[in-house]
């Protein structure tokens, strides 16, 4: 049966193994002399992590490992192993692998989703992270089973992207996201068209981020939102025409406040063409917007997007302050589309440690304090909301969209899915040791645009099983009815087991 | 406008290779002697500069490898892994990490602010400084470019008492006496140390950084040396309980003086003052259960400075234990209660350890605040404490050069000036001094946290 929503009919999945011999896992199997090539192994196991060898058997695939978890199983190749030839010990490696808030057990689930598209069966906590705060002491709560029975598949995932009623194009996407703006110049060609492309794959769109407008996102100009932030870098009428959706950024959640900043290094004579500046010297994009010291400044810039794309919707991406919910409803009555909330949890690119660590609130915050303003003015069904910066998990997302969003903007889960390893060297030297955040030549070369579309697809493709299954358990029949459903939700800080009613999500 | 603030920094090396969290392990055993090893493919070029430390027997790369795992992946046998290294884990306590230690080593190193990609990805919150947020502005409120020095954001704090009113005579003649007044060009003032090893370098070192930075360290009579009489009118004497102990031949170029709080502690000052009338005086106070009173008893009686202290690790003593940023937050709130916050200069310290710190405490009400470790991990201290105990100092710190902890400190305090511009340009502030006790402009964990969560899973 096909998975459709709302007549969508999503991508397929294909199998997209690591680009790298050694997958990083979680466990180190090995098969001492003893072995004999049975081939018991390659049989019992079903994670495939056996292929057969010409003198033993091949660990084509330790990633797949469920490791311990497998040891009560009769298929364990350890304790079947007839010769007890097959060791299994920890992978010191894996320890070192990523933060508090993209752990170890995140990042292997999520390049799991992305190199098969399910959810992972390696027992690995790919729900939360370690943060200690917000979206991992958020849990879902289930209602208990009214008997809802209807099919995961008829569940609507599609949100809209106009609901002002301005007579604009009335644009939805089938699925409640669209991915987060990175340069041209911060990431390479090859991650930005592996991105473009798998937002057309699932009918929703990819930003630009300040950095131009490359020719090789022509072809797909209908999925392509593009960004018009304070250093205009490579912003021509031409190319706010082309799109469908038009984005300001006023600021970012990574460094809110800041401007940003391309270190010399990275802006390589392709880079400068596409930002019309000189290869070699870094670039400052200064912050904020000199031409918008008010809500009235803004509506200026507004009318001007509006006037040279006439069939563009307009959405502005803000970070956080204390008085966010007068920014997001200045840029309403301003005429936005779209509010994005950025977060300080994401972002590509150099950003001082003392800005994301300490400057703005967490969206986990921002998200349900602009919702209620928003509501209670009687304007949040005209707005659409989105929720950025931090975005990690399909829970994530649920939780956020129960807090107040109509839907999210993702970035880092694509480049995690394009085997990011979360070694915050994203700007240094020749940039990207792994072919993402890069501009070197050799580097972006290790990445291929067809291999990174079908990660980044893939890992969607599961995300969104699992936001049907959320949705399924809430008895909802569409994403849209979760938006701001604070009850679905409780706080493992405040929770009271006796006040609540129904399922804690594990 | 005054003349532009600026710190002269420039690169100054380490003497010992830096201690980071990773080390590599590659075995040799079973290699297959590629042509093409992965170990010549490295973006970083570690296994290229790559030589064995013969004092720590520790393979240099460690410390330059940047966590790619393109090495690990890619080995056709293996053979290569990262493992954490014991002795990161092992630098500092709970309070000082590892990771404050080794930012604050770069910052030494380099003048630089630590930047870094990919997005936060630390804990969302925590106690003490962690629970509080600072704000931005957009659209709505204007920010100011700092950093790039497009705009020009003063951190000009002024040291000393000021009047609250002045009165002027018939002709327009100023009848109010004017208390001196110092300005200092960055609100941090270089704190004595809470632990030391024995050396003569330290505190030359710690003065000269002061003196080249425009500012202050505390100094007194048990470190002081001839070497360090050209540094002289960076000096803040601390005297303990005892204003006899002033040296003549001192005071006639001395700005400020320290005193320690105790019986008498005012009668002191006016002794001094007797004695200098330009000097000012601070009185230290360790922040405890009663240091709220006792600051607003001192300010009536006409105390100038107040200098806030806790622990290295930020704590109040007492009964109800308080960490620094709250304690000053209270003594603060206090002081404007009584109208007399404008009349006297606080300082607060204890527990700074990164930039945002003295952010954070300048919010929460300080005019400026005291450092005091991160002058020694500057120096490459590892916050091990062995000295407290008369071991020695493996970092060698008792051998420090002057010059080069001098170079090292200002670039350290360089880096977290520029930090301030950052939070102030983001805030829209063009001043530090409108930052002190900005407390709408920041965001606290715990209100938050009532506000929007404290209702997910109960009854209500």
């Amino acid at each position: 049966m096909a998975d459709r929503s709302n007549g969508f009919l999503f991508p397929g999945v294909r199998r997209a193994p690591s680009r790298f011999r050694n997958p990083l896992a979680q466990y180190r199997l090995s098969i001492g002399q003893d072995c004999d090539n049975c081939g018991l192994c390659v049989q019992l196991c079903p994670h495939g992590v056996f292929l057969p060898g010409a003198r033993k058997p091949r660990l084509s695939s330790p990633q797949m490992c469920a490791g311990a978890d497998c040891g009560f199983e009769d298929y364990c190749c350890v304790g079947r192993c007839p010769k007890r030839a097959i060791s299994l010990k920890p992978n010191p490696s894996f320890e070192l692998l990523g933060d508090l808030r993209w752990t170890a057990e995140l990042l292997a689930s999520t390049w799991h989703m992305a190199e098969t598209g399910e959810i992972p069966h390696q027992g690995w906590n790919y729900r939360t992270g370690a943060s200690g705060g917000g979206f991992d002491k958020l849990r879902l709560l289930f209602p208990p089973r009214k008997g809802l029975y209807f099919n995961e598949k008829d569940i609507s995932l599609s949100i809209s992207l106009n609901r002002t009623g301005d007579g604009r194009p009335q644009i939805e996407i089938p699925v409640p996201f669209y991915l987060g703006g990175m340069s041209y110049g911060s990431i390479s060609i090859h991650a930005m068209l592996s991105r473009v492309r798998a937002a057309s794959c699932w009918g929703t769109f990819c930003c630009t981020g300040e950095g131009g407008y490359p020719d090789e996102l022509i072809p797909y100009d209908e999925h392509v939102i593009t960004q018009v932030a304070t250093g205009l870098f490579g912003v021509r009428e031409e190319t706010i025409q082309r799109v469908r959706i038009v984005e300001f950024k006023y600021a970012q959640g990574a460094k809110p406040g800041l401007g940003g900043h391309l270190l010399g290094d990275k802006v390589t004579p392709s880079v400068a063409r596409m930002r019309e500046a000189v290869a070699g010297s870094a670039l400052f994009s200064p912050f904020p917007f000199h031409s918008v010291y008010s809500v009235e400044d803004h509506k200026k810039h507004i009318d001007w997007i509006k006037q040279v794309n006439p069939r563009a919707l307009v959405a502005v991406k803000v970070s956080t302050p204390t008085d966010v919910d007068m920014v997001a409803v200045g840029s309403f009555f301003a005429g936005a589309h779209i509010i994005q909330l950025d977060g300080s949890y994401g972002g590509t690119g150099a950003a001082p440690e003392i800005a994301k660590k300490n400057i703005a609130m967490p969206i986990e915050y921002a998200v349900p304090k602009v919702h209620r303003f928003l509501t209670n003015e009687g304007i949040r069904d005209k707005i659409t909301l989105i929720a950025s910066g931090g975005i990690r998990t399909p829970h994530d997302m649920a939780k956020i969209i129960a807090l107040g969003a109509d839907g999210v903007c993702l970035g880092t889960a694509d480049l995690v899915a394009l085997e990011c390893v979360r070694c915050h060297n994203c700007e240094s030297g020749r940039g990207c040791a792994r072919g993402i955040a890069t501009t070197d030549p050799e580097l972006t070369g290790l990445i291929q645009p067809d291999w990174g579309t079908q990660r980044i697809v893939n890992m969607y493709s599961a995300w969104m099983k699992v936001l049907r299954s959320i949705l399924k358990r809430l008895g909802m029949k569409s994403v849209r009815e979760l938006v701001g459903r604070w009850d679905a939700l409780v706080h493992l800080d405040h929770l009271q087991p006796e006040g609540i009613q129904g399922e804690l999500e594990a | 406008m005054p003349p532009k603030y600026h710190i002269e920094t420039r690169p100054v090396p380490n003497r010992l290779p830096p201690i980071s969290r990773s080390g590599v392990v590659a075995w040799e055993e079973g290699c297959l002697k590629c042509a093409r090893c992965v170990k010549k493919q490295c973006v970083y070029k570690v296994y290229e500069t790559r030589k064995l430390d013969p004092s720590q027997m520790r393979e240099s790369l460690d410390f330059a490898c940047k966590d790619c795992f393109r090495c690990v992946q890619n080995c056709p046998k293996g053979l290569i892994h990262k493992t954490l290294d014991p002795k990161f884990l092992a630098l500092g306590d709970q309070y000082w990490t590892g990771e404050i230690i080794s930012r604050l080593w770069f910052q030494a190193e380099t003048g630089r602010i630590p930047v870094s990609g990919a997005g936060y990805g630390g804990a969302f919150s925590g106690p003490g400084f962690d629970s509080m947020w600072t704000d931005m502005s957009e659209i709505v409120r204007p920010t100011r470019d700092g950093i790039h020095g497009r705009e020009y954001i003063s951190t000009s704090v002024d040291l000393g008492r000021k009047p609250m009113a002045l009165c002027f005579g018939t002709q327009g003649e100023l009848l109010s006496p004017t208390p001196p007044l110092m300005e200092i060009p960055i609100p941090v003032i270089l704190d004595k140390l809470p632990w030391s090893p024995l050396s003569k370098g330290i505190p030359q070192a710690i003065l000269a950084a002061a003196r080249a930075l425009g500012t202050l360290a505390v100094t007194g009579p048990g470190v002081w040396e001839p070497e360090m009489e050209p540094s002289k009118e960076a000096a803040l004497w601390s005297l303990g309980q005892h204003s006899e102990e002033l040296p003549w031949w001192l005071a006639q170029g001395l700005h400020l003086v320290e005193l320690e709080d105790g019986p008498g502690v005012l009668e002191n000052q006016a002794r001094l003052k007797d004695f200098n009338p330009e000097i000012i005086v601070m009185i230290r106070i360790q922040l405890g259960d009663e240091s709220g009173r006792r600051t607003l008893e001192l300010a009536r009686a006409g105390a100038e400075i107040i200098h806030l202290k806790a622990d290295p690790w930020g704590r109040h003593r007492g009964e109800s234990p308080r960490f620094v940023l709250q304690a000053v937050r209270e003594i603060h709130f206090h002081m404007v209660e009584a109208g007399l916050r404008d009349a006297l200069t606080l300082v607060a310290g204890g527990g700074v350890a990164m930039a945002e710190h003295m952010c954070k405490l300048i919010i929460a009400g300080a005019d400026a605040v005291s450092v005091d470790v991160p002058l020694l991990v500057a120096m490459e201290c590892r916050v091990c404490r062995r000295c407290q105990d008369g071991l020695a100092c493996p970092a060698g710190l008792e051998d420090v050069e002057p010059r080069w902890g001098a170079a090292r400190i200002r670039n350290l305090i360089s880096a977290w000036h520029n930090q301030l511009l950052e939070i102030m340009g983001a805030m829209g502030m063009r001043d530090v001094r409108r930052l002190r006790g900005e407390m709408g402009r920041a965001m606290f964990f715990e209100d938050l946290e009532r506000e929007f969560f404290s209702s997910l899973g109960r009854r209500v």
